[in-house]
């Protein structure tokens, strides 16, 4: 009841990372290829600071968490970055593209270290206010 | 005797206008006083005497306007027997007549004036009051400034279809209005700033005009599709006395409402023959139950097809964790589908479609070739043209112009008729499996609501659980929309009856929701349920007055804030336009965003006399001052805790 055909139109304008699957909690990460040995490496702290300034919380959370409403979950567990990037620069679905005169390879891949890097979620089970 | 003198005055002043265009010929003495000024050229000496007997009350000649019996006490009577409880109003100059009537002659009772700080508040306050109550609420306002106001919050209403009783004060007659204010908040037209999305208005000339369009308008605007309508009232009609003999002469029509309309007997048919032949029939469900009845018949068909349904949460259509609700499936379920029943869809096309807007502009349907289209809908018997509102056209296969709750009852009964036992059997095979799947669904929402469940700002998944625990064992009802919230109240909460969710604005003209949530607990405060709202702060911040109208009124409200400090939808979509123009998201808060300084949303509430705490941003603190909160909306006071939070 939040809508979701609504949802669907309205508010995903919305920086949605994918159709379908974006952490590889989701979907299977495709294999990777020699062009992975070329990609900087990532920055977890400044990757933070991009997460933000970039806007990207605004539709994934601060944490990376995703929301129904405005974009999938990507951490803890990113797809690999390469495929996350090229998700980056050309989005399949409503998520407004970055090019690379907006962010830079670096800088995604700075972001994608602050994603790996988020800690993953306490069991369910263990969250009494989840069980009722 | 005053209603006489003045008629007649009326007359006269009609007759002296005509006669001083032409001739100048005095009928009466009064006339002669009247016509003083047509008489001389406007020079400051000859209108000197005419200034005199204007402000003199006890002149010869001047109109007598005390009386023991307004005409406006009359209007009190007949809104007395349309048994409204409330009237919202800020108030105003133009119905002060009534006004004055309601409080005294009235007793203040059926109606009770309820204080408001903003038309829009008025009118939201009586939009979430019907969501509950299933009754319209009185709204009083300008002609002219209060409609103007108003119109947001109307066309609201309008576009969800819910029925709001506007009462706008005027006055028509230019001859008798005071000078100054009273000629701006004078108008010719009043309703025509709001014709285009109200259902019917009028201008009564007389109290009996008065009486029947009062009638007429209650019984318009509680036909589906329901929707606002408006009558204006002529500040003379409330205001002068009525002579014992009108009095005897006028009469309170008596109300009859108009039965829901019904679906053609042939459409039912081939609907029902369409459903059960179906193999992945699928129920998409918007506004639908307009009763709490709505949500038993929308179940019995349900589960006679054993077939999913979406509720798109117009209205609490389905319980949340009844076996067949997919609502979280919308997609896959109408990609896969052969048969699709939408029941009061406000956008068809859009349920079956997806339009991107990003890297290239695309639409594209995904229903499954030859797949079958039925739609019961009510607003295909009152469209209009200029507000869009309508959505795209939907190519469907079966229409019925027709109320869907109306008409359910007879298409299950079909349904059932047509169902052999080979079905019955594949039927009960479809249902174990979506239960199945219904259960994976559930425990998805849990899991992805334990993301960020320690973060700080406050994730909204553990803004929503914390409120679920503390409420899950009153008798509670939700009296805000849960979109903006990523929807963790109807993906997490058990929902079940029709007061547990009241859906959203209709028009999502922001500022909706903190009215509409008073009103809402107005109408829950005498069935004694705990009424929540889960706050947005961009809506907080355009009429927040209505916080004291909740204080003063001491409705009980308990309101958790989901404070992102921002516009959060205009956020994104200047992120949107940024990187569309390739030049980057750094300045995309600029004007999007409600933060240097921080608002501190407590101290605004403490400030109109509502208890307030936060704000909050650590997610331990967020369930005790909940619960401290909820202490005080227990002694019938509303409260409010201010959290801060992730964006959606």
């Amino acid at each position: 009841m939040g809508n979701p055909m609504r949802v669907s139109i309205v508010l995903s304008m919305a920086v949605l990372l994918g159709a379908a699957s974006i952490s590889a909690q989701q979907a299977a990460a495709p294999a990777q290829s020699g062009a992975q040995a070329q990609l900087p490496t990532g920055n977890a702290d400044n990757g933070r600071k991009l997460f933000t300034s970039y806007g990207c919380y605004q539709c994934h959370g601060f944490e990376g968490q995703g929301s129904s409403a405005t974009g999938p979950r990507l951490a803890p567990r990113p797809l690999p970055l390469q495929v996350f990037m090229r998700i980056v620069r050309r989005p399949p679905n409503q998520m407004p593209p970055y090019g690379p005169k907006i962010v830079s390879d670096q800088d995604i891949a700075d972001i994608h270290a602050y994603l790996a890097g988020r800690p993953a979620p306490p069991p369910v089970a263990s969250i009494p206010l989840l069980t009722k | 005797m005053s209603e006489k003198i003045s008629v007649d005055r009326r007359r006269f002043l009609k007759s002296a206008a005509v006669t001083g265009a032409a001739a100048m010929v005095p009928a009466t003495a009064g006339a002669l006083e009247e016509q003083v000024p047509a008489q001389a050229p406007a020079a400051a000496p000859a209108a000197a005497p005419v200034a005199v007997r204007e402000t003199d009350p006890t002149g010869e000649g001047g109109d007598v306007l005390t009386t023991e019996r307004p005409g406006g006490d009359f209007m009190v009577d007949v809104l007395k027997a349309l048994t409204f409880e409330y009237v919202a109003s800020n108030p105003g100059s133009s119905f002060r007549g009534i006004h004055e009537c309601i409080v005294n002659y009235g007793n203040n009772v059926m109606p009770e004036f309820l204080t408001c700080l903003h038309e829009e508040s008025s009118v939201a306050m009586a939009h979430g009051y019907f969501k509950v109550e299933g009754k319209p609420m009185a709204v009083l306002c300008h002609g002219t400034v209060g409609i103007q106001h108003a119109s947001m919050a109307i066309y609201n209403a309008y576009c969800d279809r819910v029925p709001i009783y506007l009462l706008a004060g005027n006055h028509l007659d230019a001859a008798t209005r005071r000078p100054g204010v009273e000629w701006a908040h004078s108008v010719q037209d009043a309703a025509a700033m709001v014709r285009d999305y109200v259902k019917w208005d009028d201008t009564p000339h007389s109290l009996q005009h008065f009486a029947e369009s009062a009638m007429r308008a209650y019984k318009l605007a509680m036909t589906p599709p329901m929707s606002p309508v408006l009558l204006v009232l002529d500040g003379h009609l409330q205001e002068e006395g009525i002579t014992p003999e009108h009095a005897a002469q006028l009469r309170i029509p008596r109300l009859t409402t108009a039965t829901p309309p019904q679906g053609d007997s042939g459409a039912v048919a081939e609907a029902a023959r369409l459903l059960v032949g179906a193999s992945n029939p699928v129920i998409v469900a918007d506004r639908c139950a307009r009763t709490p009845a709505g949500i038993t018949k929308l179940v019995e068909l349900a589960e006679a097809l054993q077939a999913p349904v979406v509720d798109l949460g117009g209205r609490m259509n389905f319980p949340t964790r009844h076996p067949l609700n997919h609502s979280a499936n919308l997609r896959g379920l109408v990609a896969n589908a052969d048969v699709i029943l939408g029941l009061e869809l406000t956008d068809f096309w859009g349920v079956t479609a997806t339009v991107r807007d990003s890297l290239h502009r695309t639409s594209r349907t995904f229903t499954r070739d030859g797949a079958k289209l039925i739609s019961i809908n009510s607003v295909d018997l009152n469209t209009k043209a200029n507000y869009q509102d309508f959505q795209r056209y939907p190519e469907v296969d079966v229409a019925m112009a027709a109320d869907a709750e109306a008409t359910l009852p007879a298409l299950t009964e079909a349904v059932k008729k047509l169902v052999s036992s080979e079905q019955r059997i594949a039927f009960e095979a479809r249902g174990k499996r979506l239960a199945e799947q219904r259960a994976t669904l559930l425990n998805q929402a849990r899991q992805d609501a334990s993301f960020a469940w320690d973060a700080s700002p406050v994730s909204t998944a553990r803004l929503t659980a914390e409120i679920w625990d503390a409420i899950r064992n009153e008798d509670w009802s939700l009296v805000s929309e849960s979109g903006n919230s990523s929807s963790w109240a109807v993906r997490l909460w058990d929902m079940s009856k029709h007061y547990h969710f009241i859906g959203d604005s209709g028009g999502a003209g922001v500022g909706y929701g903190a009215p509409a949530s008073v009103g809402a607990a107005l109408a829950n405060r005498k069935h004694g349920r705990l009424s929540v709202t889960i706050q947005s702060d961009g809506d907080f911040l355009y009429a927040p007055g209505v916080w004291w109208t909740a204080a003063h009124h001491k409705i009980p409200l308990l309101t958790v804030m989901h404070n992102n400090r921002g516009y959060h939808q205009e956020v994104m979509h200047i992120q949107r336009m940024a990187n569309r123009h390739q030049r980057g998201v750094t300045r995309a808060h600029i004007g999007t965003t409600i933060d240097n300084p921080n608002v501190d949303f407590s101290k605004i509430a403490q400030g109109m006399g509502v208890y307030a705490e936060g704000p909050i941003t650590n997610p331990n603190e967020v369930g005790p001052a909940i619960r401290r909160a909820l202490a005080v909306v227990k002694k019938g006071e509303p409260a409010l805790v201010d959290v801060v939070t992730q964006p959606r």
